[in-house]
This record gives C-alpha cells, sequence and structure tokens, in this order.
C-alpha cells in the first residue's frame, strides 16, 4: 500500500483507528443516558479552546482539551442544580463557546476563521507529531475509563436511583463520563472536526443496536464499526479528493442504513423464536394499571 | 444491649416537603430485624416519599433516619440494602441483557467492579430465586412487565441483602408473576431478610406480612397488624372498583368471580 510510505498518513491513520475506538466507546454511555447530543455541546464548547490555544501560542488540542473538560463539568453541574432552566443555560455555554472561539481567533495574530476552520471540519493531513502524541495519551485515558469503568459506568448510566442506592460515588461517576466525553471531542478533532465529533460518538452505536442485545455486544460492534469507517474515510479520502471528516460521517450513516435493512429479517425472525418459546395458550397479561384513580380503600 | 434487638430502620419525626408542599409531616416508623412491614395509603399519601427518604433519594428536613443503628448520613454499607425501586417504563438508550442488569446489583460487593466467580454465581443465583435463569441472555426489553419487575428484584437480591425495600413491586406484575414474587419474598422472609415494602394493597403477599402502616397525607394513621380483608375484598381475583374512577370507566374485572 503506497499510502503508508507518507508520514503524515501514518499519523492520519494512527489517529483514525483512535478515534474509531474512543468516540462510540464514551458515546454508548451517553446514549444509555439519552444525551446523544451532549458530544455536540461540548465540541461548541472546545471552539473557544481551539481560539484560546491561537491567541496564547499554545497547543490549540491541549487548550480545547482544557477548555471542553471545563465545560463538561459546568454541563454536569448545570444538569445536577440547574433543573427547570438547565437547558437554557445549557444553550448559553453552547453559543457562547462557539462565539468565544470565533472571537478569539480573530484577536490572534494573523489569525483568521481559515484557521478555524480545519478544527471544525477535521484536517487529517495537516496533524502534526506533536498531535498524534496528544492523541495517543488522550485516546488511553479514554480506553482506560471506558473499558476499566464498564460495570460502574453501565449501572450508573442504566438506572441512577439505584446506583446512588448501591453505594457508587455516582456524581463522580458523572463527572467521569463528562470529561471522558470531552477529551473524546478533542482526540476526534483533527479527525472528523469538532462540528461532526457527535455523529462519531452516537451513529456507531445506533448501527450497533440494530444487530445487538447485549450492551457487551453493542460495545464491541460500535467501536469495530468506529475502526472500520474512520480508517474506510481516511483511505478514500486519500484517494478521491474529498474531506476525510465528511466522508467518515457519511459512510457512519451508510453503515447505520445498511444494518437497519438487513437487522429487519433478524428481528423476525428472533420475534418468531421467542413466540415458540412461550408455551403454548399463556394467557394475556393481566396487567394492573400503574396510574389509579385516588382511593382511600386499602386494604386494612 | 443485643444486636438483633436493634432496629434496622429508625425513622423519628420525619418531615420532607415536595417543592412547597409537605408530604411528610412528622412520621415515626420502626422496623426491627426480620419483620416484613407494609407501607400502604392512598396516592399522595406520602408511602413513596417516607420510602425514598430511607434510602437517602429524598431531603428531609426534619427528623432523624437510622439505618442498621447508624445515622443515615453516615451509613456507608449499601451492600446490605437491597432496593427495588417502582417500575418505569423508562429504560437505558441501548440494549442491556436481563444479566447486566442484575449484575449491576452485584456491584456493592465488588473490589472496584471487578467480578469474581462468586459474583456470578450470586447473579446467576439471584435469576434463578425470580425463575428467570433461562431468560438470562435476553434484552430486557422483550421482557413483560411482570418478567421486567422479576429482574429488578433479582438486582437487589444479587448483594444478598440484610433489608429489602421494594416500592409497588406488584404494580402492573401478571398474576403469574405476583406468585413467583410472593415465593420468593417468602423464602427471603425465612431466611431472615427484613423487608419494607410500599403496597396500594396487601393482595397475595397479605400471609407474609407482619405490621402494616398505614399513612393518609403524611401522618401514621395506623401501626399494627394488617387487618384481613372481608367480605368480596378477601376473596382472590376481586373486581377492583374505584370509587374516584372517571365517570363510566369500566372497573378492572379480573373475571375470576364471575
Amino acid at each position: 500500500m503506497d499510502l503508508l510510505d507518507y508520514a503524515f498518513m501514518q499519523r492520519a491513520l494512527l489517529a483514525a483507528v483512535l478515534v474509531g475506538i474512543t468516540a462510540p466507546a464514551v458515546g454508548i454511555y451517553l446514549v444509555q443516558r439519552r444525551q446523544a447530543l451532549m458530544g455536540d455541546g461540548i465540541g461548541h464548547v472546545a471552539m473557544t479552546g481551539v481560539g484560546l490555544g491561537f491567541l496564547l501560542s499554545a497547543s490549540p488540542v491541549w487548550m480545547a482539551t482544557a477548555v471542553s473538560v471545563l465545560g463538561a463539568v459546568i454541563m454536569e453541574l448545570i444538569r445536577w442544580y440547574g433543573k427547570t432552566r438547565g437547558d437554557l443555560a445549557l444553550a448559553m455555554l453552547f453559543y457562547g463557546g462557539m462565539a468565544g472561539g470565533v472571537m478569539f481567533i480573530n484577536l490572534a495574530p494573523g489569525g483568521s476563521n481559515a484557521n478555524l476552520t480545519s478544527y471544525l471540519f477535521g484536517s487529517l493531513s495537516t496533524v502534526s507529531e506533536s498531535d498524534v502524541t496528544a492523541i495517543c495519551l488522550l485516546a488511553a485515558f479514554v480506553v482506560l475509563v471506558t473499558l476499566g469503568l464498564r460495570r460502574q459506568l453501565f449501572a450508573v448510566s442504566q438506572d441512577e436511583e439505584f446506583a446512588r442506592v448501591t453505594g457508587l460515588p455516582v456524581r463522580a461517576l458523572n463527572l467521569l463520563t463528562a470529561v471522558t466525553a470531552a477529551v473524546t471531542v478533542t482526540v476526534a478533532m483533527r479527525v472528523v472536526g469538532l462540528l461532526l465529533v457527535s455523529a462519531l460518538m452516537v451513529v456507531p452505536v445506533a448501527a450497533a443496536q440494530q444487530l445487538s442485545r447485549s450492551f457487551a455486544a453493542t460495545f464491541a460492534i460500535a467501536v469495530a464499526i468506529g475502526i472500520s469507517v474512520t480508517v474506510g474515510g481516511t483511505v478514500t479520502s486519500y484517494y478521491q479528493d474529498v474531506p476525510p471528516g465528511a466522508t467518515i460521517v457519511l459512510l457512519t450513516i451508510a453503515v447505520f442504513i445498511a444494518l437497519s435493512v438487513a437487522a429487519t429479517p433478524l428481528a423476525r425472525r428472533r420475534a418468531r423464536a421467542l413466540a415458540a418459546a412461550q408455551p403454548a395458550g399463556d394467557p394475556a397479561e393481566c396487567t394492573i394499571p400503574a396510574t389509579r384513580g385516588a382511593s382511600d380503600e386499602v386494604g386494612v | 444491649m443485643d444486636a438483633n434487638a436493634e432496629p434496622v430502620i429508625a425513622l423519628r419525626g420525619v418531615r420532607a416537603d415536595l417543592g412547597s408542599r409537605p408530604v411528610l409531616r412528622g412520621i415515626d416508623l420502626t422496623v426491627h430485624r426480620g419483620e416484613v412491614v407494609a407501607l400502604l395509603g392512598a396516592n399522595g399519601s406520602g408511602k413513596s416519599t417516607a420510602v425514598r427518604s430511607v434510602i437517602g433519594q429524598v431531603a428531609i428536613h426534619a427528623g432523624e433516619i437510622d439505618l442498621f443503628g447508624t445515622p443515615r448520613r453516615s451509613f456507608r454499607d449499601w451492600a446490605r440494602v437491597g432496593y427495588v425501586p417502582q417500575r418505569t417504563t423508562a429504560a437505558g438508550g441501548v440494549p442491556a441483557t436481563v444479566t447486566e442488569i442484575v449484575s449491576s446489583g452485584r456491584l456493592s460487593r465488588t473490589r472496584f467492579g471487578v467480578f469474581r466467580t462468586a459474583d456470578r454465581r450470586a447473579v446467576r443465583h439471584a435469576l434463578e430465586l425470580v425463575g428467570m435463569a433461562d431468560r438470562a441472555k435476553d434484552n430486557v426489553d422483550a421482557l413483560s412487565g411482570g418478567q421486567h419487575q422479576r429482574v429488578l428484584i433479582a438486582r437487589a437480591l444479587a448483594a444478598e441483602p440484610e433489608l429489602l425495600i421494594m416500592d409497588e413491586p406488584m404494580a402492573g406484575v401478571d398474576l403469574a408473576s405476583q406468585e413467583v414474587l410472593a415465593h420468593t419474598l417468602k423464602d427471603q422472609v425465612a431466611a431472615g431478610t427484613t423487608v419494607l415494602l410500599v403496597l396500594h394493597e396487601l393482595g397475595p403477599l397479605e400471609p407474609l406480612i407482619d405490621r402494616a402502616v398505614v399513612l393518609r397525607d403524611g401522618c401514621v394513621l395506623h401501626d399494627g397488624p394488617p387487618t384481613p380483608a372481608v367480605g368480596q375484598h378477601a376473596l382472590p381475583g376481586h373486581d377492583h372498583v374505584h370509587p374516584h374512577a372517571p365517570a363510566g370507566a369500566e372497573p378492572i374485572r379480573t373475571g375470576l368471580l364471575s
């Protein structure tokens, strides 16, 4: 393969594989908690970090990490204390983050929105040695958390109240999830771009769900899909002159559609197997409605 | 003092508000080791809030709560408590198997969430107790309401708790599952487990219950042996006629008495 002869392609492919692993690995917990769009919000906040990186002549990747981690922690705090006004506060955080990014990058000497574009939509071919080092370190952190604490994160994401009663440090685990999601956003930023990060966190999980019945299988299939599409998209963008970020996201959606279509007969077969497993003549369930009229007639 | 004489749960003068509305207005409740106590009352009487205050999910603004003789605020030994929440239709956004759900209940007995053979065996055993071992690898979304409730009870039993706290375990549960649940609970009680449960009516659990505490408007109305149901209500499968149901609403007819 001639594309491996180029150092920039080696770096790009390494970054692509790491993003393919980490984005679905965090995304599955966000989907389980029904916070599928959290990655999108963090992506907006991370723009301020990129802008600050340019303004302060610091590494945009590390600045984006710092700012998006801070943003994710604030989002988690708003979720605890915000209650009814929470969504408005989150909206302000997202748009403030985006506007801050545009502002800072234009204040930076020689900076313009053009610099921002490579972070918004990804720019694999410009991934530098130091970017790769940062991406490797951050990806290692994400894998450690999402695999090492999978049972705890599963419990908290599935049923937060029950997790609290089993004595799990729920607040700490929620914060850790938010921080890990923020780190993943910055890992994926150079590959698919801040505006498309969320797609890679959510769509492979949605695609995997078409085939799986268990959380463990969903996790494995989502990561496999993630790696396939990031590598596939990167290679495609090398041979055809197409932007890698958009290629990767469109590929992921194509996988989702293909699996959805393929899964329909599978689901039907499973339903038939389940119906056959039920003993014949099993009476239809007689349920008592959960909501009842007010009544003092209790059995006393 | 005899360790067994120490109450497992003790509430003294507990008050709690939801918003500005007082829900508990000074509740006293003691549950001793090995007792099975049912909390009864109409909707809005505060029975769920009382239970949720025991497990620390509702903030109280007056009174004291002790668990196993320790003030609830400093109680950390949550593996001794098995909690079965009111069954909700809300589920996670990702498929999960019965075993995966029940394993969550075992976490409190593990170190850093690492499962050993004994932990896997305990999860398996909990599933056998509720008769769901043959569905271990199925997606929980494929289960009926009653089966789902059995899974939530298995999750609580997986930690082998000394105290079981259940919020309306029979709500929305089919008759077959109700019998399985009553049987499971009977075995747990026989093994010495203490039980506090919220019920809408005594129903099939009646023979197990040592004491019924009836709440009304956030106050304890009755605390003593359960009064057996009389007349038609004493018969299994009686019709549920709710006097405040909307006019013309069809009473829930089980069809067993007609």
